[in-house]
């Protein structure tokens, strides 16, 4: 499929099972770890998805994704988001953020592969 | 000589009496056990003192002279009487709330406490008041005389020349008594038992004469009632001959001067006990009178039948007896006129010389002296030397009077002179206690008008040709001017003297004082009196009764504590008590203490009122004290309150102070709660995710490189012991909160402390961080957990190692020794906390910075629980470039040493 | 502004309330002021009875001096014994007054 997707995460250890993961699914996985040029990578990759963590260093997802849908090239642009504080508010704030999907920490494989699957089927 | 001579002593073994009495009186009052002297008949017996030798001698020389008119004398005060409680209720319950003293007093008291009116009243008293001293002296030597000349046969004269040196021995005698008993207590209130109880027995002794005397005519002379009536009729006194206008006048004129007599007030106001006394006199009294006329008319007509032509009628009680041979009962009716005499000088020198001291001398010394400033001691000396000196001038005035009059005159007319000269008071008093609109100008007109009409057509005119006004004057008018001759004002002649006197005197008086009243404006002390007269029946709480000389003290200290409060005043009072050497808590009202007391008060206060009180008080001249208590007591209630609401304003801020930073700290830490759970949360989920993911990978996936599946598993290691990690800092802070932490003590210096502690955070730092020691000085040794105190340092190292943000970022690290207190300074070279979290970092769940994760933000919560167990603290050590902690602990050294 | 006394209808009046006294209670002082005003009224009443010599005739027709002495004493007497009898009737009522205060403010 050849597709691309974005993960911005801070973690090393959560950045190498998802990537393991998704390109055995045919994902090419480019991963970026810092939130203050986040979005700046975004319109340099381009990605067809991201997977874009909450708690990031320097600026957290949902500012990073409000960030994005402001701009009309990535209104549409599926991302998924990860926290792992798993708090109602959390889902909220993504929700108003303009979220594609939103996933809880610890997850299990099969649901992240079935996500990311959804993500991009939707329009 | 021999009946002369025994009367003279039975006259000295009276008098004696008359000092027992009194003596004895005064020490059973003094024993408290004043029940029976303040009975309702000893008080109906003293107001007797309008019973004079006036009565005594001369309503029988009138009844001769002029028919029944004497009676009307008698009739005026029993209306009075029978009447009490129009006003002479109201004048008891005044003088009681008042603490009146004198008739000037009073009406002094009601006009703002004027003394130019207490000075005006006073010096109509006492000229009103001398002529009746003279004629008690003249009625005494008169009386003396008879016994002399009936003793030598000499024919009964009644022009004999008065026998001073009688009038001037009298006059001592009364004036010993009466300093004696009249002045021992300073208190004019108070009242003088010894004085009353003497008055009263010569009521009885007076009644019994003159009773006894008329009960002899009556039945032992003409024999039987009947006849008497008959001998009346047959008399030249047979028909109703009365003057019409005369006998209204007088009934007028005696009820005034019933009221107003300072003598006769000062028994009716001044020595009244309670009501209930008024109430027995009421009809009591009038009785008495009734009594005391009964036989007058029957005496004179005997005494008419079967003396001589010429004989003196002013002396019939005294000759009828004696020319019947009867000299027992004249000695009797002889001790009656003397009795008669006697008590009213006494009563009437007590009440003019309270007057005269008060309202005279007084002012007049504490202006001299400087109002006390420059003399120590006590005022009382002086107040007491006053009125005894003063007791001695009224005393000796009427004698002067007397032997410069040459006492010729009938003794009836002097008396309604001087009954005509007292009754200007009336208007003003009257005025005073039922009309709120008497002003003080008003009274003084009304009373200046009054007197000096009075002066000019009655008394000067009395005194005859020849004294101050001349023949001339008083035939054409001064200067010929007709209608201002004396005895007929504005060309009205013809009338009765006496009438005409009275008529325009009290005429002009009342007319002045009404209209002066209503077109001038009072004081606002005036008004505030005249409040409290007018209305005393709604003001008065009920009877207060007179309290003992310590009631002026009493008064101050009541009022003090109204203003000062009562610790602070009885304080005040008791310090002053023992400075004067006194044991209780009262001390004397000293000058000095008086000044003191009012600086204290002037505190409260303000100077003015603070001396206006303590004048009031102490016998001074302004507002009552009631007015005054009820100032003070409105104006502490006032303070009092409004200092309670800036207490309680000021808590209720400190209140709302607290709580602000209180809900403050409370929101912070929620806040900080939330985003405890959310961080722990966090750092649970996040090692989580790893392990799972990577388990379920290495489950799942079949083929997997080797290579790959040891780096997995040693992922999952990794989180592992991370997650334990997180889980052992919770349950360690858990524990150590609890308490239930043992501490393993043993001596270790500080230094190799800090090495253990270098080592294990720089294992996990990578040693990117510069640590700056001194080893010197840190051979430091402390007795304590050195594993607990280690983490404590390592915890320190390491977050400088993890926050400090300086380039190239250094950790000084100095130890010193302060006191028993070892000091352990950690400061690094980075930006440091912001202050305002800088109260928090060591609350457990806070972070410094919210994304440079390291640990859950237990680290400093643990620290402080640690050193809280160690028995020393951390604290964060603002003023420092960089973050910087101090730690200190306890010198194992002094330690051991304490 | 109703005080104590201004009892609604579901108010019910405590007994020996001072706004509403038993009746035999008003009777007694409604005779305390009765008495009282008698006491202001005797001495009119005394200064009638002496002001009726100002009527009677001077000169030959002049009543005799026994006759005129025994009314002026008559008049007095009567003033005395009704005085008496007033402050007797008053000094009851004061104690009857006082102890209604005290009933009164005993509850």
């Amino acid at each position: 499929m050849g597709r691309e997707l974005l993960l911005i995460e801070d973690e090393p250890n959560i950045i190498e099972a998802i990537s393991f993961l998704l390109s055995r699914e045919g994902w090419r996985v480019r991963s970026h770890s810092n939130g203050l040029d986040a979005v700046d990578k975004v319109r340099a990759v381009r990605p067809d998805a991201v997977i874009l963590d909450v708690m990031l260093p320097g600026r957290s997802g949902y500012e990073i994704l409000a960030e994005l849908r402001a701009e009309p090239d990535f209104r549409d642009l599926p991302v998924m988001m990860l926290t792992a504080r798993g708090q109602n508010r959390d889902r909220e704030l993504a929700e108003q953020s303009g979220v594609s999907r939103f996933m809880t920490k610890p997850f299990a494989n099969s649901e992240m592969l079935e996500a990311v699957r959804a993500l991009v089927a939707a329009p | 000589m021999t009946t002369l001579n025994a009367l003279i002593a039975v006259c000295l073994v009276y008098v004696l009496f008359l000092f027992a009495i009194a003596f004895v009186a005064e020490r059973r009052a003094r024993l408290g056990h004043v029940r029976w002297l303040r009975s309702p008949v000893v008080y109906t017996l003293s107001l007797s003192i309008y019973c004079t030798a006036w009565t005594f001698y001369g309503a029988v020389g009138s009844a001769a002279r002029s028919g029944l008119e004497y009676l009307a004398i008698y009739l005026g005060p029993s209306i009075v009487m029978i009447g009490w409680w129009w006003v002479v209720r109201k004048l008891v319950r005044i003088g009681r709330a008042q603490r009146v003293t004198s008739i000037a007093d009073l009406v002094s008291a009601r006009y703002g406490k004027s003394n130019l009116i207490a000075i005006g009243v006073t010096v109509l008293a006492v000229v009103g008041t001398t002529p009746y001293i003279a004629l008690q002296l003249q009625s005494v030597t008169l009386s003396f005389e008879v016994f002399a000349s009936a003793d030598g046969g000499i024919e009964l004269n009644p022009a004999v020349n008065p026998d001073n040196t009688t009038a001037f021995w009298v006059a001592v005698g009364l004036s010993l008594f009466t300093v004696v008993f009249g002045t021992r207590n300073l208190d004019a209130n108070e009242r003088h038992h010894g004085v009353v109880m003497a008055i009263a027995v010569e009521a009885v002794v007076k009644l019994v004469a003159l009773l006894s005397v008329g009960i002899f005519v009556v039945w032992g002379i003409s024999g039987g009632l009947g006849e008497t009536l008959a001998r009346i009729d047959a008399s030249g006194l047979g028909q109703w001959q009365v003057d019409r206008g005369r006998w209204a006048g007088i009934v007028i004129l005696s009820a005034a001067a019933f009221l107003c007599l300072p003598r006769i007030f000062q028994v009716l106001v001044v020595e009244a006990g309670d009501e209930s006394q008024l109430r027995t006199a009421s009809w009591a009294f009038p009785g008495y009178l009734m009594l005391m006329s009964l036989f007058v008319v029957p005496i004179a007509v005997v005494g008419l039948d079967l003396l001589p032509e010429g004989a003196n009628p002013d002396l019939f009680v005294l000759t009828v007896p004696l020319s019947e041979g009867q000299n027992g009962l004249a000695a009797l009716s002889f001790l009656g006129g003397f009795s008669s005499a006697t008590s009213m000088v006494i009563v009437a020198a007590i009440a003019l010389s309270t007057m005269v001291s008060n309202h005279i001398v007084m002012p007049i010394w504490l202006r001299l002296t400087g109002g006390g400033a420059s003399v120590s001691g006590d005022v009382r000396h002086v107040v007491l030397t006053a009125r005894r000196a003063s007791i001695a001038g009224v005393v000796m005035l009427g004698y002067l009077y007397y032997s410069l009059s040459g006492g010729g005159s009938a003794l009836s007319a002097i008396g309604l002179v001087s009954f005509a000269g007292v009754a200007q008071v009336l208007p003003a008093l009257l005025g005073g206690i039922f009309w709120r609109g008497a002003t003080r100008s008003g009274a003084v007109a009304g009373l200046s008008l009054g007197f000096s009409v009075w002066l000019y057509t009655l008394f000067l005119p009395s005194i005859g040709g020849g004294g101050v006004l001349s023949d001339a004057v008083l035939a054409a008018g001064p200067g010929g001017i007709a209608w201002l001759r004396p005895q007929a004002l504005f060309g009205i002649a013809g009338m009765d003297p006496l009438l005409h006197a009275l008529f325009w005197s009290l005429a002009l008086n009342a007319t002045a004082f009404l209209v002066v009243s209503l077109s001038s404006f009072p004081g606002p002390i005036e008004r505030l009196q005249g409040a409290q007269f007018v209305n005393v029946f709604q003001h008065a709480p009920g009877p207060r009764s007179w309290a003992g000389g310590a009631a002026q003290v009493e008064d101050l200290m009541i009022m003090a504590q109204r203003l000062l409060g009562a610790p602070e005043s009885q304080a005040l009072f008791r310090r002053e008590a023992r400075r004067q050497g006194l044991r209780g808590d009262l001390p004397e009202p000293t000058p000095t203490f008086l000044e003191a007391l009012e600086r204290e008060l002037a505190g409260s206060v303000g100077a003015a009122t603070a001396h206006a009180m303590v004048g009031q008080i102490v016998g001074g001249m302004s507002v009552s004290v009631e007015d005054l208590m009820a100032v003070a007591d409105e104006s502490a209630q006032l303070m009092e309150y409004s200092a309670r609401l800036e207490t309680q304003s000021a808590e209720l801020s400190r209140t709302a102070r607290q709580l602000r930073e209180a809900n403050r700290k409370l929101t912070r830490l929620s806040v900080q709660k939330d985003a405890f759970l959310s961080q722990i949360s966090h750092e649970l989920r996040t090692p989580m995710t790893s392990i799972r993911a990577f388990s379920e990978i290495m489950r799942d996936a079949g083929t997997l490189a080797p290579e790959e599946q040891v780096r997995f598993a040693s992922i999952i290691h990794d989180e592992a012991v991370r997650l334990t990690r997180l889980l052992d800092d919770l349950l360690d802070l858990s524990v150590l909160e609890n308490g239930q932490v043992s501490l393993n003590r043993r001596p270790g210096s500080v230094g190799e402390v800090l090495d253990r502690a270098v080592a294990a955070a720089g294992a996990g730092t990578a040693g990117r961080l510069d640590i700056v020691r001194d080893p010197t000085r840190e051979e430091v040794v402390v007795d304590t957990d050195l594993d607990r105190l280690s983490q404590v340092f390592i915890n320190l190292i390491s977050n400088a190692a993890k926050y400090c943000d300086a380039a190239e970022p250094r950790l000084e690290i100095s130890v010193s020794v302060d006191g028993a207190q070892v000091v352990v300074d950690f400061v690094d070279n980075g930006s440091g906390i912001a202050p305002e979290a800088r109260d928090t970092i060591f609350e457990k769940f806070s972070r410094v910075a919210e994304h440079k994760a390291g640990g859950a933000g237990l680290g400093l919560a643990i620290c402080r629980q640690i050193m809280t167990r160690l028995g020393g603290s951390i604290g964060y050590l603002p003023g420092r470039r960089g973050a910087a902690f101090r730690v200190e602990l306890a010198h194992a050294a002094r330690l051991a040493a304490q | 502004m109703s005080g104590p006394d201004g009892t609604g209808p579901g108010r019910g009046t405590p007994p020996g309330d001072p706004a509403t006294p038993p009746i035999f209670l008003e009777r007694r002082s409604y005779r305390r002021r009765r008495v009282r005003d008698a006491a202001r009224l005797l001495p009119v009443l005394g200064l009638l009875g002496w002001t009726v010599p100002l009527l009677w005739p001077l000169g030959a027709a002049a009543p005799q001096v026994s006759s005129a002495l025994v009314y002026l004493f008559v008049v007095w007497a009567v003033l005395v014994a009704a005085g008496a009898a007033l402050s007797v009737l008053l000094a009851r009522g004061e104690v009857e007054e006082d102890r209604d205060r005290a009933a009164r403010r005993a509850p």
